[in-house]
């Protein structure tokens, strides 16, 4: 008991959990953006493949950090794009087209890998430090736990106020709801149904392709094979568990990451049970999650149904 | 007699000429050309099928025309893009409400009038959505979510949706279908309202009597030509009816018959909801006797769903009792069709049929494990063709052979092998719900037509519709549903529209017993 | 671009599918090549001796596609019936464990059984794993509304992290010089080799090719069968005619899960005889595009299963001559099937320029 209470106040644990959480809160959002126009993307785990190794790529042969994320959010774009247009343009199944896209993604990252780096062990580079904010880092308590991060952890939080105030607040955001509500709704207020879905996938994308840069640029400092390990497909499950809201996302990150940040203590704490099995938990929890949110939950009503024009 | 309307394009509101439309093989629209003034009321009245729909769609830029053009007020009218036909003043209300579930009234309304480009939303929205309210007695609640509203509340607003953007030609299509009299009163009274304003309004309808009531000018279809212009006081209902039809259409007649013996009774049903709020069915009894065709009215809604899928033994209701030829019955769909049980579902494509299997895979669907068409686990496919056939050949369902995809046939062919599935077993007891819906003349007579053998053979038959018309053509009975309660039957000579309508809204009828519980 | 609907489509077109997406797929990847610098003719001729170009070769291809052929039918059964069942990978694991705790040299079970009997029950109890397997996330579906594809995706990191789990302590294999890997399953479990020599090809294959053939039949003409095919099609149309949806989805998930679990076992009981955790190199993905490329066809199936096969035993013969990664067959893999999607829609609709 006296060990949880100590976990729970202590900076590095909260620290440690933002950090956990930033790539499955990007991939959230990401996910999120692209669920709201009624596209199910299950290319996710292959776009934070594509992100993360691209991201890495441009570092790794001399150009800045900034530039690293930057390149990560163009590659994932066009991999949205590639996407949205097999789905949205083409009207293709959006759960075989997402699962061709992952392995696309995840099979391009591991050749081009494998092509331009011989090296048996894993080159690395200089990642992101984290940044102080003045004044804010000086607060007592949450001061050094939340105001000395990563800058693409500064990132992420903006970009879920950003999203929100969108989502709520613009005609956007409006025409964005609806056409993931009912298309023909849309369309016939002259909305282009067919664009806005094609850019919110590509955003989406985008944001997943920086939430996988965020592990090779920040988390860690390489890349491997099976980087991104299964995050997209629980960033899937927690954008159902956040009801398609933005803040709701967030808290449900956060709530993952501290449960993966608490993995290494409880198993210190079990004295010998297997490590694996609490390598087990986050997965685990994304299913029970799901079962206590599937019920009550409803999402955008056209999501998965492709918007024909003219077929009535 | 050709019309005195003036000619030049200066008075013309909307001028759509030569407009032709191909999907495939199949003609939608063919050479169809006409005009409509500022303040004019112009039915297009036609059969289902018969290209009105269509040629709207071309209007608000939802298909493209293959050949012909639209000019409204004399400009050209770029085709193809709803956001043109909005800019030129054009506003639609469609036969199926396009509105987001889950949003407002304000955002179903505002969307898509703001440029997407701007960070903030639209100021006075509400107040202007008020305005219009009482301006044009369309009595709306901006805040309110879609999901919670009335059909005919929906209505309102999907008209709200136009009036906010200063619509200049107004087309609705088949708007009645959904409302009890009395609202499609008050939506009368509210196109008058707005053609005073000057605003020009195109009504789709096949419904004679509202078109001879509503319309200044009609314009009658047929197969996908436009046959004929009329105004409407130089002209009778017998005339369109002709003109629509295009040759004399028989439709049956019923004749009087005794009620036998109870074929089918529901007692004290009871259906509730998934989520908290009030029971689908509260309580339903009704006897259905041999002979007898007893029609439910009511306005989409207010439990008929749940009572067919109870009648059809797909739902089970949380208390009461099916009794099908005196002893009670567990909800089943194949017990009730071992029981004697004709079913014809009201949605052909998602429930009556598999549209993606073959015409014979459909035809066994509800008898596929019955030793005519199964043995040792494995299909008597010889059998099922061979019966396919037999039931193509006697219901005349066209342009079908046992293998051919059941989505390839049209809506009155599919609706015929429903049918003929369903009445070859000589049933007891069918349930018909909406069983013409969308089907033109001719096999809405055919369907009748069968309907009524059916009853003479001695079966008692249950018809939920809609269609007040054919309520009234085939019923020997009627009892209204009205928020999850079955009032109680009346002879179909003795009830009026009138009466009928109001107890359709839920009022208690004259005599002073209560209607709805 | 508008798609209008085919009034029909013509066997041919329905066959030419397949056939121009693996083409597509071939020329983007020889760009690929190109950018990587490797003479692109010579390589595909060397994929192409490598897979098919001695008896060797074939017999690797046809054993190599031997696990394939049971994850394309798993999942072509499971999408038939509209289930996604994208945790192929994880019931294939599940039946190698399975085959490894019944059948296993000295194992509980094998002392306690007659030597005769113990491969039907190896072979049953690998199947039942997997078919449970898959019994969880479709009860999930079918009570509670989960949708399937992530839950079957998420179950398999939790089967190979069990599995890891297992190798580590009760099922590792004390001869293996602390190998991960489990103990030898027994002789009277293991399938035979077809031939002699160096081929490793084993009647796994067969046992394949008779499950394709079985469940075509199955599919066509059974009772059980049209069930299957009418939940697939409408869930609506098929609860309303009588027939009881619930249990057919239910049975389709235990022979879906069966079938990929059996890719488990026949990989652990006729090719390397112990279970490791690197066994499979992502067959149960391999799976959906198998049975995509089949357009879900039992005997496309077969066909698929051999020609994914072939890229990738063509491509690591490639991989070592001419340098480029291996991973250029995954590629290969992947973009067959984003054009085979992309086939099977211009077979049903023509593409329109407004």
């Amino acid at each position: 008991m006296h060990d949880a209470f100590d976990m729970l106040v202590s900076a590095s644990f909260w620290a440690a959990t933002l950090r956990i959480s930033a790539p499955l809160l990007f991939g959230t959002l990401g996910e999120l953006i692209c669920e709201r126009a009624g596209v199910l993307n299950l290319g996710i785990e292959g776009i934070m493949t594509v992100g993360a190794l691209s991201g890495w790529l441009t570092v790794y042969y001399g150009a800045n950090l900034w530039t690293g994320v930057l390149v990560a959010a163009t590659a994932g774009a066009l991999f949205g794009l590639l996407h949205a247009f097999l789905t949205v343009s083409l009207s293709l199944s959006q759960h075989v087209t997402g699962i061709g896209v992952s392995l696309l993604g995840t099979s391009l990252s591991y050749f081009s890998f494998r092509l331009l780096i011989t090296a048996t062990a894993s080159p690395t580079i200089v990642p992101f430090s984290p940044l102080r904010v003045p004044v804010l880092a000086d607060i007592p308590v949450i001061g050094p736990v939340i105001f000395v991060q990563s800058p693409l952890v500064y990132l992420a939080f903006t970009l879920v106020g950003v999203t929100a105030y969108i989502i709520y607040r613009t005609p956007l955001g409006l025409a964005w709801s609806m056409v993931g509500e009912n298309p023909a709704a849309a369309d016939s207020q002259g909305i282009d149904v067919n664009a806005v879905r094609i850019v919110a996938v590509m955003a989406g994308s985008a944001i997943m392709a920086i939430g996988g840069a965020f592990l090779t640029l920040s988390a860690f400092n390489a890349f491997f094979v099976n980087l991104v390990n299964g995050r997209g497909w629980i960033c899937i499950a927690l954008v159902i568990v956040s009801s398609w809201k933005p803040g709701k996302a967030l808290l449900a990150a956060l709530f993952f990451g501290a449960l993966e940040a608490m993995q290494v203590r409880l198993q210190q704490a079990s004295g010998g049970l297997p490590y694996q099995l609490f390598l087990m938990l986050p997965y685990i929890l994304s299913i029970a999650a799901l079962v206590v949110v599937s019920r009550r939950v409803a999402g955008p009503q056209a999501l998965m149904i492709p918007f024909r024009k003219g077929e009535r | 007699m050709s019309l005195t309307a003036c000619e030049s394009s200066e008075c013309s509101v909307l001028q759509m000429s030569g407009i032709t439309k191909r999907f495939g093989s199949l003609v939608a629209n063919d050479n169809v050309s006409f005009s409509l003034d500022a303040g004019e009321v112009v039915a297009l009245l036609g059969e289902n099928g018969a290209g009105k729909t269509t040629l709207m769609n071309i209007l608000f830029g939802h298909y493209v025309a293959d050949e012909g053009t639209i000019e409204v007020s004399g400009k050209r009218l770029t085709p193809g893009t709803p956001q043109a036909a909005l800019a030129a003043g054009i506003g639609m209300v469609h036969q199926h409400f396009t509105l987001g579930e889950n949003l407002s009234v304000v955002d179903n309304v505002v969307i898509g009038t703001e440029p997407l480009i701007r960070p903030w939303r639209s100021r006075g929205a509400k107040e202007r959505i008020a305005e219009i309210s009482t301006r044009f007695g369309l009595a709306v609640n901006p805040d309110a979510m879609i999901r919670d509203l009335s059909v005919g509340e929906r209505q309102r607003v999907e008209i709200v949706k136009a009036l906010y953007r200063d619509v200049r030609i107004l087309v609705m299509d088949e708007p009645t279908a959904v409302l009890t009299p009395q609202e499609t009163d008050t939506l009368f009274a509210t196109l008058k309202h707005l053609v005073k304003e000057g605003v020009a309004i195109v009504f789709i309808s096949h419904k004679l009597r509202e078109v001879m009531e509503v319309a200044d000018k009609v314009i009658v279809m047929r197969q996908g030509q436009l046959v004929a212009e009329r105004r409407v006081c130089e002209t009778t209902r017998d005339e369109l009816a002709e003109l629509m039809v295009g040759r004399p259409v028989l439709f049956p007649t019923r004749k009087a018959m005794s009620p036998g013996k109870p074929a089918l009774r529901l007692d004290g049903i009871v259906v509730r909801q998934r989520a908290d709020g009030p029971n689908l069915l509260n309580g339903v009894n009704l006897v259905l006797r041999q002979h007898e065709i007893l029609g439910i009215a009511g306005i989409a809604g207010n439990g008929q769903a749940s009572l067919a899928a109870v009648a059809c033994g797909v739902v089970k209701p949380a208390d009461g009792f099916i009794h099908i030829a005196g002893s009670v019955t567990e909800s089943d769909p194949s017990e009730f069709v071992r029981r004697g049980v004709a079913r014809i579902p009201e949605d052909r494509h998602a429930t009556g049929l598999i549209p993606e299997m073959s015409v014979w895979e459909n035809v066994v669907a509800e008898r596929y494990r019955s030793a005519e068409f199964a043995f040792a686990g494995m299909q008597r496919i010889g059998a099922a063709k061979r019966y396919a056939k037999t039931i193509i050949d006697e219901f005349d369902v066209r342009g079908a052979v046992p293998t051919t995809a059941a989505k390839m046939l049209s809506g009155g062919n599919m609706q015929k092998l429903i049918i003929g599935r369903t009445l070859s077993q000589n049933p007891a007891i069918i349930i018909a719900t909406q069983p013409t819906r969308g089907l033109d003349i001719g096999a809405v007579a055919y369907v009748h037509a069968r309907l009524l053998e059916a009853r003479e053979r001695g079966a008692g038959i249950l018809l939920i519709t809609e269609d007040l018309d054919e309520l009234f053509a085939l019923s020997d009975r009627i009892a209204v549903m009205f928020r999850g309660s079955l009032g109680t039957s009346m002879a179909a000579g003795d009830v009026g529209m009138k009466e009928l309508g109001l107890r359709m809204a839920g009022h208690a009828a004259k005599s002073g017993a209560p209607s709805a519980a | 671009m508008r798609l209008e609907r085919r009034e029909e489509t013509s066997l041919l077109l329905g066959l030419a599918a397949p056939v121009g997406a693996i083409g597509a797929s071939l020329v983007i990847c020889s760009l690929l090549m190109l950018v990587a610098g490797a003479p692109v003719v010579k390589s595909f001729g060397l994929m192409v001796q490598g897979a098919l170009g001695s008896e060797n070769a074939l017999s690797e291809t046809l054993t190599r596609a031997t696990p394939l052929i049971f994850t394309g039918l798993s999942v072509a059964v499971a999408f038939r019936a509209r289930i996604w069942n994208i945790g192929a990978e994880g019931q294939l694991y599940a039946g190698a464990l399975a085959t490894v705790a019944f059948g296993s040299d000295g194992g509980t079970i094998a002392t306690m059984v007659p030597v005769w009997a113990l491969a039907p029950i190896t072979f049953s109890g690998a199947f039942l794993a997997g078919a449970l397997l898959l019994l969880g996330p479709v009860i999930l579906k079918v009570k509670f509304g989960v949708d399937e594809v992530v839950t079957t995706l998420l179950s398999n990191f939790i089967v190979l992290l069990f599995v890891s789990m297992l190798l580590d302590g009760p099922f590792r294999d004390p001869m293996s010089m602390g190998w991960p890997q489990t103990p030898p399953v027994a002789d009277a479990a293991t399938l035979r080799h077809l031939f002699g020599g160096a081929s490793r090809l084993h009647s796994g294959f067969v046992i394949a090719i008779v499950a394709a053939l079985c469940f075509w039949q199955f599919n066509a003409r059974s009772v059980w069968g049209y069930e299957m095919r009418a939940v697939g099609f409408s869930k609506d149309g098929a609860r309303f005619a009588g027939m009881p949806v619930r249990s057919i989805i239910l049975r389709v998930a235990l022979l879906s899960g069966g079938l990929a679990a059996l890719a488990g076992y026949s990989e652990v009981a006729g090719v390397k005889n112990y279970l490791t955790l690197d066994m499979s190199p992502g067959f149960g993905y391999s799976g959906i595009v198998v049975a995509m490329l089949a357009q879900l066809h039992p005997l496309g199936v077969v066909a698929s299963a051999i020609f994914v096969a072939a890229t990738f035993v063509g491509a690591d013969a490639m991989s070592r001559s001419v340098g480029i990664p291996n991973y250029i067959a995954d590629v290969i893999v992947a973009i067959s099937l984003l054009t085979m999607l992309i086939a099977i829609m211009l077979a049903r609709y023509r593409v329109r320029y407004a």
